[in-house]
Formats: structure tokens, sequence, C-alpha cells
């Protein structure tokens, strides 16, 4: 498991650190040349993760988040807040900011980083105002011919109680009957996990990539053995069974390809994740250019109407 | 092509009779009209009917089955079956089945709106002998290797007479054609996954192409497990149908029955133009049991119940099953005439 060798890594990080803080003398230094081979090995064994390996890994708290990517990745940050219906969810940060001084829309699911502000940032579910101000902001985009950039990382849309009342359902809805017929290019990219309809209702767009150790499907694992088992705990056996790493979604065409990272995951070398996602961005949105308004939307509602298409043409053989 | 001009021709030919007998009662109670403008309801059926045999059949045969051959099939309306009693779901009294079925499974004594089969709903809804499946045939797709999952759509096809959760296909009712669509709860809960979403899509397709009125009643438990992540997928799909259907002009009615929830509500349930639902019925993304888990408190009672929906402004009406057809007409009427001024 993946999880007993990241944890593993984290204690001889932390006892580096208390090292070289010690003044420096021989018996210190053998330590910490130690501590170092013993973790390049333990980062060797990260080499094949397995499903729930990767559901560890796309839900790790030092996983690079919302901000640290729109902060690598673009200038000029401006954000946005409200549904302007009178709420604000702070689980969905977004705004507009330049990406190589090209002005765009950006916006995605936020988590948090510590448990101060996963609380304040409800884990990063969002609830029907959130959903209907990243619409705002889509919209908007639209009117001032900007692209959109998504990064999505949700457990999945807030099952609460005033999320109900609200229209949780509508404002799901909504987006992706919105989404689809955008005039604009829009690109997703899964950084996380990507459950359920809280994850797609910022997800229709013209290219889907997934980081490579990223997961996405239709129910968290826990989600989907208990509906179908009735038994949340054989949540790594649903891991197996889903088909939800970025490998298996290539193969499904849900994907359009996956942004790759260090050995270990994202939080390894964040820098290297952000120089691949900055070149398929750029190659992304210079193929893009090349399209019409009308051409982005039939584009975008093609890609969803035929996206299982190979697979129903190949079941009827 | 010429089928499609014919169509043209029909709806131009309705719109100029429509302006022409509205100028007509307006330009005096003493003018007498012209007999061909004043049909009786029973005349303009027959009529319709005898289009069918007048090269019509041929514009819509590309695309759905002969009407009545589906009838034909004894798993179309389930014959009296052994039971000779059914119990109500809500006040638990044992109802004789044949009583039960007059009602449309209504509870003759308390009112409750009790699960009612795709096919009997359909024939409930629709004119006799009007109704004719559209042609979708989609392959069984197992993309997870789901175990036992190709047994059990075998069975449930066996069971319930229906090749997948949703039922479609064109029907009139009173006189007003539509593409009608019906999801079968008795089918895996309506769950959506591919062969759902591609029948619904594609029935938004058809709709489109005979401009026809599309009416949907939904029910379901939401996205497909069995299916994964393609499941999701659906919910995309079929809300860009919709979205593109509706930027085209076509009338999209939503009938929500017990129980839409997950992706089906959080999809093409939730797109109508207009959306009515039936008394009680459960409405909502997230179930009952997983909010209760995740707030840690009991529901009060009448969440998510279609009431709850009116009042917070998502349902335009809540419609009786017995009054279904009635309400279903009148806003088909209300649409039939769309130019200003008239």
């Amino acid at each position: 498991m993946i999880r007993d060798i990241d944890e593993r890594i984290q204690d001889i990080d932390k006892e580096i650190e208390t090292e070289s803080s010690k003044e420096s003398d021989y018996a210190a230094d053998v330590k910490i040349k130690e501590l170092k081979s013993e973790r390049k090995k333990l980062l060797k064994q990260c080499s094949n993760p397995t499903p729930a390996d990767k559901v560890y890994l796309a839900r790790h708290k030092n996983r690079p988040k919302v901000d640290d990517y729109i902060n690598a990745l673009f200038d000029d940050f401006f954000v946005q807040r409200g549904d302007a219906l009178g709420r604000e969810d702070k689980s969905i940060l977004g705004g507009i900011a330049t990406f190589h001084g090209v002005p765009v829309t950006v916006l995605g699911h936020r988590k948090g980083r510590n448990i101060n502000e996963n609380m304040e940032y409800n884990f990063g579910m969002p609830e029907p105002q959130g959903y209907r101000k990243a619409m705002r902001m889509m919209k908007q985009a639209e009117k001032f011919d900007r692209p959109i950039i998504t990064f999505i990382d949700t457990p999945g849309a807030y099952p609460g109680l005033e999320a109900e009342e609200n229209g949780q359902a509508n404002a799901i809805a909504k987006n992706l009957a919105e989404m689809s017929a955008l005039k604009v290019p829009v690109i997703a990219i899964v950084t996380g996990e990507g459950s359920s309809g809280g994850a797609l209702a910022i997800g229709v767009a013209n290219s889907v990539y997934m980081l490579e150790n990223a997961v996405y499907s239709v129910l968290s694992p826990e989600g989907f053995a208990s509906i179908l088992w009735k038994d949340s705990s054989r949540s790594a056996e649903a891991c197996d069974l889903m088909k939800l790493t970025a490998q298996d979604l290539k193969r499904f065409h849900v994907i359009d390809g996956i942004i790759p990272e260090p050995l270990g995951g994202a939080h390894h070398n964040p820098q290297k994740v952000y120089r691949e996602l900055d070149n398929m961005l750029v190659a992304e949105l210079t193929k893009y250019k090349k399209m019409s308004p009308n051409e982005l939307a039939r584009n975008r509602y093609e890609k969803f109407r035929h996206m299982d298409a190979a697979i129903i043409a190949k079941a009827k053989k | 092509m010429r089928d499609k001009e014919q169509l043209y021709v029909n709806h131009w030919y309705e719109d100029l009779y429509n302006c022409f007998s509205h100028f007509l009662q307006k330009i005096g109670s003493g003018v007498k009209t012209m007999s061909i403008f004043n049909r009786t309801k029973a005349e303009q059926s027959e009529d319709s009917a005898g289009s069918k045999h007048s090269g019509h059949i041929s514009d819509y045969s590309e695309d759905f089955e002969t009407a009545g051959k589906d009838n034909k099939d004894k798993s179309e309306i389930p014959e009296d079956s052994v039971v000779e009693t059914i119990t109500c779901s809500a006040c638990k009294k044992e109802i004789p089945a044949e009583q039960m079925r007059k009602c449309l499974c209504v509870c003759p004594e308390c009112g409750a709106h009790n699960k009612i089969s795709a096919k009997r709903r359909m024939h409930s809804l629709v004119d006799p002998g009007t109704f004719r499946k559209l042609k979708c045939p989609v392959p069984f797709v197992d993309p997870l290797a789901y175990p036992d999952y190709k047994d059990k759509i075998e069975g449930l096809q066996d069971k319930t007479g229906l090749d997948e959760a949703v039922l479609l296909g064109m029907g009139e009712i009173e006189g007003h054609k539509a593409m009608i669509g019906v999801m079968g709860s008795e089918f895996l809960m309506a769950s959506m996954g591919i062969a759902v979403g591609e029948k619904i899509t594609h029935a938004f397709e058809i709709a489109d192409k005979y401009k026809l009125p599309f009416i949907m009643f939904t029910a379901s438990g939401g996205a497909r497990m069995q299916e994964g992540i393609l499941s999701l997928m659906q919910m995309a799909k079929t809300s860009a149908a919709a979205q593109r259907f509706g930027e085209r002009g076509g009338l999209y009615v939503v009938a929500l029955t017990h129980p839409t929830t997950g992706g089906v509500s959080a999809s093409f349930a939730m797109l109508g133009d207009i959306t009515i639902a039936e008394p009680d019925a459960l409405i909502g993304f997230a179930g009952p049991r997983v909010i209760e888990q995740t707030i840690g408190q009991k529901l009060p009672a009448g969440f998510q119940r279609a009431e709850f929906q009116e009042e917070h402004g998502f349902v335009d009406q809540i419609v009786p099953r017995a009054e279904m057809r009635e309400v279903l007409s009148q806003i088909l009427r209300l649409h039939e005439k769309r130019r200003w001024p008239l």
C-alpha cells in the first residue's frame, strides 16, 4: 500500500528536518544520508500504484490545490464571489486571470489544506450557489470571449438540507445543459478526486484532462460500495471494480489526455506538474483558437453525444 | 427530403386553419363558418387516423414502430396476474387488483400514488391505438465487467417486457401528437446507464426532427452504478440534448414521479420548460438516507416531496395521476399556436 510508504516518507522528511536543524556533526550527516537513501528506495516502490493507492494520492492533504494551480499557471488573478442570487459558496474558487497574457476565466473546487480550511470550504463540496456562481462566471467568460479553465477536485455535491431546499439537482442540471452550449473553449482538468455530478457540473469541456493519479467516478468508492453492497467498508474492492483511474478513463474516451506526475504523487514535485499543465494548456488553446464560436459549441456537444459510441459499436459486434 | 417538406406543409396548413377559424370566430357570431372549420373533435381525430394510411405513415416509420404493434405483445399491458389484491404502499390496505388497476394504482382508500409500471402508465396517457414505439436498439454494454450484470438485465427484460429502464415513443394525447417517455422504476430502479441515456438523447433528436413536443415522465434512483463513469457521462449527454432541443424551439415537459433522484434529477429531469409532479413524489439530488447521515439528524416530514419542491419554486403544478392526461393535453394545446399576433 502506498499509504504506508507515504506515511513512512513523511516521517523520514520530519526526521531529516530535525537532524539538519542540529549542529552539523559526523553522526548527523551519516544519519541524514541513510534517511535519504531509504527515502529514495521507498519512493521507487511507488511506481505502480493500484486504483486504491490512487484514491489515496488523489485525496492527499499535501496535493496541490486549486489556489496553487491558479498561482502557478496564471497572472493577475481577480477573484469573483457570489451567485448574484443572494448567496456565496466558498467551496468554489474562481475569477478572471491571464494566461500568457490572454484573459481567461478560471475556477475550481476548493478543499482547503488543513482542517480549519476544510471546514470553511466545506471539503470542496459545493451547494447550489457554488454551481450557480460557476455558471455566472462562465456566462461572463462567454460574453467577453474568454476561454474557461476548470479544476475538478471534489468528493461530490454537498448532500445537505439547505442544498436540497435551494435546488441542488436544478443547479447541476442547468450547469450541464448550459456548459454544453458555451461558445468559448472550455478545458477541464481533474486534479484530485472527481466524484459524481458534483464534479461533472464544472466538467462539460471541449478537452478533459486528468492528472496521472487523479480519479474520476460516478460516485466515491465508499458511496459505490454502500449503494451496491450496503457496506461502505468494501471501498477497496469498489476501487478495483469501478475503473476510475486516468488510464481507464482514457480507454473509455471520457478524457483526452493524462498529465504525468512525479513518482509518489504530485506533491513530491508540484513544479513538474505545473510545467506539464502549462504546455498542455498552450497546445489546447492554440488548437481551439482556430474554431469559430459555433464550432466550439458543436465540438463540445459532439464530444459528449458520441463519447460512448465506440463502446456501443463494440458491443453490437 | 420529401417527407420533411410534407411535414412543413402540414404545419403550414394547420397554422392557416387555426388563424382563419379564429378570425372567423372573431368577426361575428352571426357569420356561419364554413363546414370544414366546424368539424367536431371526433371527425378531426378520424381524419388524423385516416391520414396514417395516406402516405403520412411513411414519414414516421423510419424512426417509429407501427402503431399497435407493441400492443399485440402480451407484455404491453400486463394481463391480470395471479395476484388478486394489491397492498397500498401507504395505508397498507388490501385493494382488489382489478380496482387498483382501474384507478391507475392510486389507492381508492387513501389516495396514495402507488408505483405504476411504465407500460401501464404509457397506456393510461395516450389515445388508444396511437402509440408508436421509438426505434432505438442499444446493445447490452458492460464497461465494468460487473459480476452477473448481464443476467440481471436479461432477467428484467423478461420480467418487465421492457428492453431497458425507459419506454419511449410517439403518441397522441387527446389528439395532440407528442414524443412521450416513461421511465420504469420496475427496471433496476430506472437507473440511467448507457442505454437509457442513449435512448433519451435519441428521442430528443427525433422529437426535433419531426417538431414534436417531448413529454418525459421521470423516475429514477440516479446514475447506474454498474456502468461506472459512463453512466455519469449520460447526465451530460442528455442535458446537452435537452439544451439543444430547447434552443431549436422544442417544447419539453417534465412530469416528475416517485422517486426522481440522483443523476437523473440533476440532468434532464430538471430542464423542462414546464415541470409538473405527481403528489408526494420524492424529488431531490441526494437520497434522504445520505442526507441524514451527513447532517446527523432526522429530516422533517415532507422533505424533498413534490409539495416541498413546489413550495421552493421548482415545480409548476402538482397534478394527480387521474388528471394527468387532461393537464398534458392543456399544456400541448397552449403551445400549439406559436405565432404572435394571432
